[in-house]
């Protein structure tokens, strides 16, 4: 949602308190009507509205996958997405990394004593929107307030639940020898996204980050025929990350390219200017894929045609089972390994 | 992005190797000084286009490596103090102290803060006159001027709750000493373009004459350092020792004038500790009597420390070019960016650091498995 | 990118970084002017990048290559 007019759309409910109060989390009165004013208001649908302590549901046969993640995300808001947004996305993403349609998700809030009702109200409205585009309902939640000074704000975990419609096994242990190595796209667009707003720097395109559902574009892949063997999403720790907790995992020695790998102009800039490897910067609405070197091509053509992985390409591939090791060829020829990010590069970037 | 990309072009970067290749009739030991070329030889892999027989070393070029254990006892002690906000590079947060380190002052309260320029520190001071801020002056002469523009503008400010402490080092002197050293195998230098950019390289002419050996001022991406080491092989080749400029474009031979007077004005020159080389004299930069007030190791009363470096750490091997980082018996298993035991580790830019993070397995590889 | 500031120690300039555009001190560079490159190290612009120098590295490349040529001509 546009900020600017956000208000204007989207008018508070709960208007006669314009900050969240100890009271709000209490169990009481206005409890009860910040769960039926913002949060079942927002995300109304037939399972929520029965306002029980659990919610029952039906699952369509097959295996399930389930995840749960926390948010604490500082700034709250920033281009191209917000803790909300991000919440529903990168649970949604990791059941995806299942080859798992996502179909229900929880949402539990700690909110900070204090903070404006109308800055809830906007993360709960985001959420509500990002919960339709994934075609998810958020059918339980639970909402604690803590003291002013303890909470920092917002912190927000969701745990989701998906379905998979496929008999495909998608773990690091079933990487194979040959194995060809995707990313669905640009990296880094989320973590500098973050540090642009931090740091007060300006962009003359701003850096958006790449906040994004990508399951279509999995399931896409899945109902192809494509042999994947593994599939991750590219969160904190970046590339490198991933690579490298593949790499352990499977026991194997993983080989890419630095110039095959997609960078806009502006994180790469950004990146250099601030002394970071884009590698280890974090993305939002990114994964990387091993299928079978047969299915390359068309997994990379299958994913271009997504929105979210237009950007796709293929980076390397597996090139011996043995001890793990992630190794990366620069750009004027020559390998060396990549590493773990050690430490923290950027805290409370998700 | 404009004179940047156009220097990792790896056709280009392959001819210069080549043509290196071609002039190269005996082995030769070129030592580069600055941090940030460390960084691009490990990371770009140059080392690994050149010939067997050229040696690169890495030298003492990284300020964070060099600042003495007791200048970083006394950061620890002025940053655990309540009322101090305390500034300071993002890469000294995690340089290991006697028994602790920034990250963990700021862990346990103190209020440490990362800044990419002491004019953002002084900023701070500006906002929050009841609190100290205190800014980590550290850094080669490339840094020297955007402290110095610091302190100067507090100065005329009337600032009284900003204060710094200082630990800069300048790199002639640093050659001095280590070109004087018995064990000294160095033949030649790529001298630091950015250094170079402050203080113009009339500094290197007597060092080229006193030692005879080519002094190559040089700049930070591969087809820069590449260039650079062709440009010292060819004097070696031809027995020659000069001063010559790689980086024109960016240095010239008096350097930036504003900045060396602004240097020559807020700092005098200081005999500094150099950690793990010892004490060189007149090596460093500290406060001159007209700016002494702003200088926090005064401002705070602090104590000299008595230091101890761990046994196994070999940094000051490293920083001499004497040792190389997996000659170390802790290289990689007890010793690694996670855990550091000396500087050279912690800072990106230190030679072991570089080492871990980019060259690891081809030392497997070299050393047998282990 | 444009300047700004009255006397020449707190002349500012916003620069362009491929991209991204970040304020830095143009104390030490009071030459400058807008379209200038310039390098830039913890805020502050320490030297003007000389075009025609940085052309120079990549004359000498080509001139190489021409001398490589000539050699295999003259086989």
């Amino acid at each position: 949602m546009k900020t600017s007019d956000f208000s204007a759309s989207c008018p508070i409910p709960i208007s006669q308190y314009p900050h969240v109060l100890m009271a709000h989390g209490g169990g009481g009165k206005l409890m009860h009507r910040l769960l039926e004013d913002v949060f079942g208001k927002a995300f109304s649908n037939p399972i929520l509205d029965t306002r029980h302590d659990s919610a029952q549901f039906f699952v369509p046969p097959g295996k399930l996958a389930m995840t749960t993640d926390s948010y604490v995300v500082r700034p709250l808001f920033f281009p191209g997405g917000d803790i909300g947004s991000m919440a529903v996305h990168g649970t949604a993403n990791d059941l995806a990394m299942s080859g798992a349609r996502p179909l229900y998700l929880t949402s539990a809030f700690i909110i900070e004593e204090g903070l404006p009702m109308a800055t809830l109200w906007r993360v709960v409205c985001s959420m509500r929107d990002a919960a339709k585009e994934c075609g998810v309902q958020i059918i339980t939640g639970d909402t604690k307030v803590v003291d002013k000074g303890k909470g920092d704000g917002l912190f927000i975990n969701t745990a989701g639940i998906g379905v998979m419609e496929h008999s495909l096994t998608i773990a690091p242990q079933n990487v194979q020898l040959g194995d060809s190595i995707l990313v669905s796209g640009d990296l880094g667009r989320h973590g500098m996204a973050i540090m642009a707003v931090r740091e007060g720097l300006q962009f003359e395109s701003t850096i958006e980050s790449d906040s994004a559902p990508v399951h279509e574009a999995v399931l896409a892949l899945i109902h192809a025929g494509i042999e994947i063997h593994c599939l991750r999403d590219l969160t904190r720790g970046g590339l490198a990350s991933a690579l490298n907790e593949i790499a352990e995992a499977g026991g194997v020695k993983i080989a890419i390219v630095e110039k095959l790998i997609p960078l806009c102009e502006e994180v790469h800039s950004a990146c250099e200017m601030l002394g970071l490897d884009p590698l280890h910067v974090a993305n939002e609405g990114r994964f990387i894929a091993f299928v079978a070197a047969k299915n390359s091509g068309r997994a990379l053509e299958i994913l271009r045609r997504h929105e979210v992985s237009a950007n796709a390409a293929v980076i390397g591939e597996v090139v011996e089972k043995s001890a793990p090791l992630v190794t990366i060829k620069s750009a004027i020829g020559a390998s060396r390994i990549l590493d773990m990010p050690s430490g923290e590069q950027l805290p409370r970037i998700c | 992005m404009k004179f940047l990309d156009e220097y990792r072009d790896s056709d280009l970067a392959h001819k210069l190797a080549a043509e290196i290749h071609r002039v190269t009739t005996k082995p030769w030991t070129i030592m580069e000084v600055c941090g940030g070329q460390t960084h691009a030889i490990v990371k770009f892999g140059i080392d690994e286009l050149l010939p067997k027989h050229i040696t690169l070393i890495h030298g003492p070029g990284c300020p964070v490596c060099v600042t003495p254990l007791e200048v970083i006892d006394q950061a620890l002690e002025i940053a655990a103090r309540q009322e101090v906000i305390f500034t300071s590079f993002g890469d000294m947060l995690r340089v290991p102290g006697s028994t602790t380190d920034l990250l963990a002052v700021k862990a346990k309260g103190g209020d440490v803060r990362i800044v990419y320029s002491p004019l953002d520190a002084l900023k701070l001071a500006v906002d929050n006159p009841s609190r100290e801020v205190v800014f980590f002056g550290v850094g080669f002469e490339t840094t020297a001027p955007a402290t110095a523009m610091a302190v100067y503008q507090a100065a005329q400010k009337g600032l009284k709750n900003f204060s710094l402490l200082i630990s800069h080092v300048l790199v002639p002197p640093a050659i001095e000493a280590l070109m004087s050293s018995p064990n000294c195998r160095v033949q030649g230098f790529l001298a630091a373009g950015h250094v170079c950019a402050v203080m113009g390289y009339e500094e290197y002419f007597p060092l080229a004459a006193k030692f005879h050996v080519p002094i190559v001022v040089t700049g930070f991406e591969p087809l820069d350092i590449l260039q650079g080491v062709l440009m010292t092989v060819q004097q070696l080749e031809s027995g020659r020792a000069e001063v010559e400029n790689q980086y024109a474009r960016a240095v010239s031979r008096a350097g930036n004038q504003p900045a060396q007077d602004l240097i020559k004005k807020v700092f005098t020159v200081v005999p500094r500790k150099w950690r793990g080389i010892g004490e060189i004299p007149q090596s460093g930069l500290g406060l001159s009597d007209a700016y002494a007030a702003f200088d926090a190791a005064r401002r705070f009363k602090l104590t000299d420390h008595r230091v101890e470096e761990p046994a196994e750490c070999i940094a000051g091997m490293i920083l001499q070019g004497l040792k190389k980082p997996h000659e170390c018996s802790a290289f990689g298993t007890r010793c690694s960016p996670e855990h550091p035991f000396g500087a050279t580790m912690v800072s990106s830019e230190g030679a072991c650091a570089a080492y871990y993070r980019y060259r690891r397995f081809d030392a497997k590889e070299t050393a047998g498995v282990k | 990118m444009s300047i700004s500031g009255d006397d020449d120690l707190t002349r500012m300039g916003r620069i362009n970084f491929g991209g991204i555009i970040k304020e830095a001190s143009l104390a030490y560079v009071p030459e400058v002017v807008i379209g200038d490159y310039v390098i830039v190290h913890v805020g502050f612009a320490l030297s003007k990048v000389d075009e025609a120098e940085a052309q120079k590295v990549f004359e000498y490349l080509k001139q190489m290559d021409e001398l490589g040529d000539l050699a295999e001509d003259g086989k």
